[in-house]
């Protein structure tokens, strides 16, 4: 069990970092409460900086080192900040098999931009998705939060395009 | 609560339900969702009221129906109606002509194949009642099976029944569910945990977030149920973050549980409390590796750790921990009320019950579809799944995700359970099911997988960690054309390596799809290295070089 946890100064005077600290404090700050505390700050700030890292770390007592490993470990954190707009291609299987490679390249071709990366003018960022489970309507994709499904490459582009130039 | 005040409260949401002439039910699961079913629903709410029949017509958003790919779905139950593709526009015909039936609108055939052929018991709620209301629950039988456990049962008779029922866990390794459970509860009286395995990482799978976005409160009494019979006191449903709606939903249905007293402290006065809270997975695949899954519900990087000691033994913060997949918990109400003979009574000698699987890809019906085990792949293809669209000739299918492996036609008549596919190289898995055509070719599917397993490999093992890798850039190079006859046998030589000494289940099945397209398909590697090249993967290349121009 833990000893007693002094306060922890938040970075800045950002409010969000009290509802990144009500998460911890929910679980007692216990060290186990860490993934749940880095889905918060995600939740709040979009991506992990090393300043939520040292935060994090320091609320609930754990290593930095451990903070880091497993900020890096799973897929669904990021440590870069995301494009105005994001684009989420599923690639799982249905999706691959009905030409969601088509719709990368597509992409890739227009905005330069690979899985992972972000346009130079932070407009627009590509992920990919392992399954977004919208195996029926495959292929998928995420266009700023909203479903998008049977989707060829032309259609994607007019869809990013309405808000993006390329 | 007791068993009368569940009646209650069912007898009382029965009637209200009555006084409705009709039930319009509109789907509004993940699939459905993405296609505008909400729109839907509220075009439909704002026609009721405007024709003033809101008294007279139920609107309500209920979960997946099934057949995905002719969504947005919506049903009128009482005239046995089932409408795809509806849109907003729809809304005033569909209203109008909801006492006579309407002849616009493009319906689905209920009694075609696809809704005949299929047996419902995990789905039996799913697409019918409103997964946020307990209430809808309770009318169809809900929480009796946790009531009766309780007030009624001991402990070790519902292990026993569990054990007589001959349920093996539905993730995909097919352990009987009422050895684990039994394991559990003869552990002795200290500190145990139940888990709900709800990290449906393979791709192309999606019937736990059905199962949980159509009918959270079932995996909920699943679980109470299990947590009464091994003892435990609390429990975790660790669901991927990928899965919004399924949180959200599950986050209500705990509430509303919590504050009928079905969920909690003494639950209907008993002794017996349980606690359940949600844990968020963050997308790693090896999660769903019951030992990784612990690691990561105590804050740490998700690496699985040898077996034994199994979690049954030693768990969750080293405590006795039961470990069981959403669709296993979704069957044991079922079956406490039904009893372990009616159970035992579907499905194969070993295989019992029904399975729910997803299935995708290029066959006509994509959806989610229940049948019952020993049903053959050829009757859920051709059949329930309707064939191959556009007038293309069947290759194969592909069960059970990364660690499963690719079906060929020869083998369509194979029966569904776990040890017949196993027979034939591939597994049960969690039921992900793609069909592909003659457009897809193998080798490039096995590049997919195997790209899919170097990247989710944790890299706590070395076989598994470099195994991967190595297999994949001999992929690569067999897709690419520049493979030569010795770097499929040095393929070869690793599937079996990588099988044999990978430290979890990611590993020891990462080989799978190549060494079943290997014995299946032999063909399309022997084209790719002689020089000839793929003419699928050539075609391929050229329509993505048209696209981006």
């Amino acid at each position: 069990m833990q000893t007693y946890l002094g306060p922890v100064q938040p970075p800045t005077e950002d409010k969000r970092w009290k509802i990144v600290e009500a998460t911890a404090r929910r679980n007692g700050r216990e060290p186990h409460t860490l993934i749940e505390t880095l889905h918060t700050v995600q939740e709040c700030f979009g991506y992990l900086d090393e300043t939520a890292l040292r935060f994090v770390a320091s609320l609930l007592s754990v290593p930095l080192g451990r903070v880091y490993g497993v900020a890096t470990f799973y897929h669904f954190f990021t440590l870069k900040p995301q494009g105005k707009h994001t684009c989420v291609v599923c690639t799982g299987t249905a999706c691959y098999i009905k030409g969601a490679p088509a719709l990368l390249s597509a992409i890739e071709k227009t905005y330069g931009i690979k899985p992972g990366e972000t346009t130079a003018d932070g407009e627009l960022s590509v992920l990919t998705a392992r399954c977004l489970g919208s195996c029926g309507l495959a292929p998928a994709a995420v266009v700023d939060g909203a479903v998008v499904g049977r989707v060829g490459a032309p259609a994607l582009l007019a869809c990013l395009g309405k808000g993006i130039r390329p | 609560m007791t068993i009368e005040e569940l009646r209650t409260i069912a007898e009382n949401e029965r009637q209200a339900r009555q006084k409705f002439q009709h039930h319009v039910c509109v789907c509004t699961a993940a699939g459905c969702l993405s296609s505008g079913a909400d729109q839907v629903r509220d075009a439909i709410k704002k026609e009721v009221a405007e024709a003033g029949m809101a008294g007279e017509v139920l609107v309500k958003s209920v979960g997946c129906m099934g057949l995905c790919s002719a969504g947005p779905l919506v049903s009128v139950e009482t005239e046995g109606q089932l409408f795809a593709s509806v849109t907003p526009e729809d809304a005033a015909e569909l209203v109008r002509s909801i006492d006579t039936g309407t002849t616009e609108l493009k319906r689905c055939d209920t009694s075609a194949p696809f809704f005949e052929r299929q047996r419902k018991i995990v789905l039996e709620n799913s697409g019918k009642i409103d997964p946020e209301r307990i209430e809808d629950y309770i009318a169809n039988d809900g929480y009796r099976a946790l009531v009766t456990a309780i007030t009624e049962m001991t402990p070790s008779e519902i292990v026993a029944l569990m054990v007589k029922s001959g349920l093996r866990g539905r993730g995909g390794a097919g352990y009987p569910t009422g050895l684990k459970w039994s394991t559990v509860a003869k552990t002795g009286e200290q500190a145990k945990y139940v888990i709900c395995n709800a990290d449906e990482g393979d791709p192309g799978a999606f019937m736990d977030r059905a199962v949980l976005e159509s009918d959270p409160h079932r995996v909920l009494e699943g679980m109470a149920i299990a947590a009464y019979a091994v003892g435990a006191q609390s429990g975790y449903i660790y669901v991927r973050a990928e899965y919004p709606l399924a949180v959200q939903h599950l986050k209500t249905a705990i509430k509303q549980a919590e504050r009928l007293g079905l969920l909690g402290n003494n639950i209907c006065n008993s002794r017996f409390s349980f606690h359940v809270d949600i844990r968020l997975g963050a997308g790693a695949f090896v999660c769903g590796e019951e030992t990784a899954l612990i690691a990561s519900i105590e804050g740490l990087r998700g690496t699985p750790r040898p077996r034994p000691p199994y979690p049954a033994q030693e768990g969750l913060w080293n405590c006795p921990t039961l470990i069981n997949n959403v669709e296993t918990f979704a069957n044991v109400a079922p079956i406490v009320r039904n009893g372990a003979a009616w159970f035992a009574a579907i499905g194969t000698e070993k295989s019992k019950g029904t399975k729910v699987f997803a299935l995708a890809g290029r066959v006509a019906n994509t959806g989610l579809i229940e049948v019952p085990m020993g049903i053959t792949l050829r009757e859920i293809i051709l059949q329930i799944g309707g064939g191959i669209p556009d007038g293309k000739r069947y290759k194969a299918v592909q069960t059970g995700g990364p660690s499963g492996g690719c079906v060929p036609e020869q083998h369509l008549d194979s029966p569904v359970d776990y040890e017949s596919l196993a027979r034939i190289g591939s597994i049960m898995g969690s039921g992900g099911m793609i069909v592909m055509d003659e457009t897809s070719c193998m080798v490039d599917v096995a590049r997919y997988f195997m790209e899919f397993c170097a990247s989710e490999s944790c890299g706590k093992c070395v076989p598994c960690r470099t195994g991967t890798g190595q297999m994949l850039a001999i992929l690569e190079k067999i897709t690419a054309g520049q493979a030569t006859a010795a770097d499929v046998a040095l393929l070869e030589e690793l599937c079996d390596l990588v099988k044999n000494t990978s430290l979890c289940g990611l590993g020891q099945s990462a080989p799978n799809p190549v060494v079943t397209t290997l014995k299946y398909f032999r063909d399309e590697y022997d084209r790719h290295i002689s020089g000839e090249g793929c003419p699928i993967c050539k075609e391929h290349a050229a329509s993505s070089a048209e696209v981006s121009q």
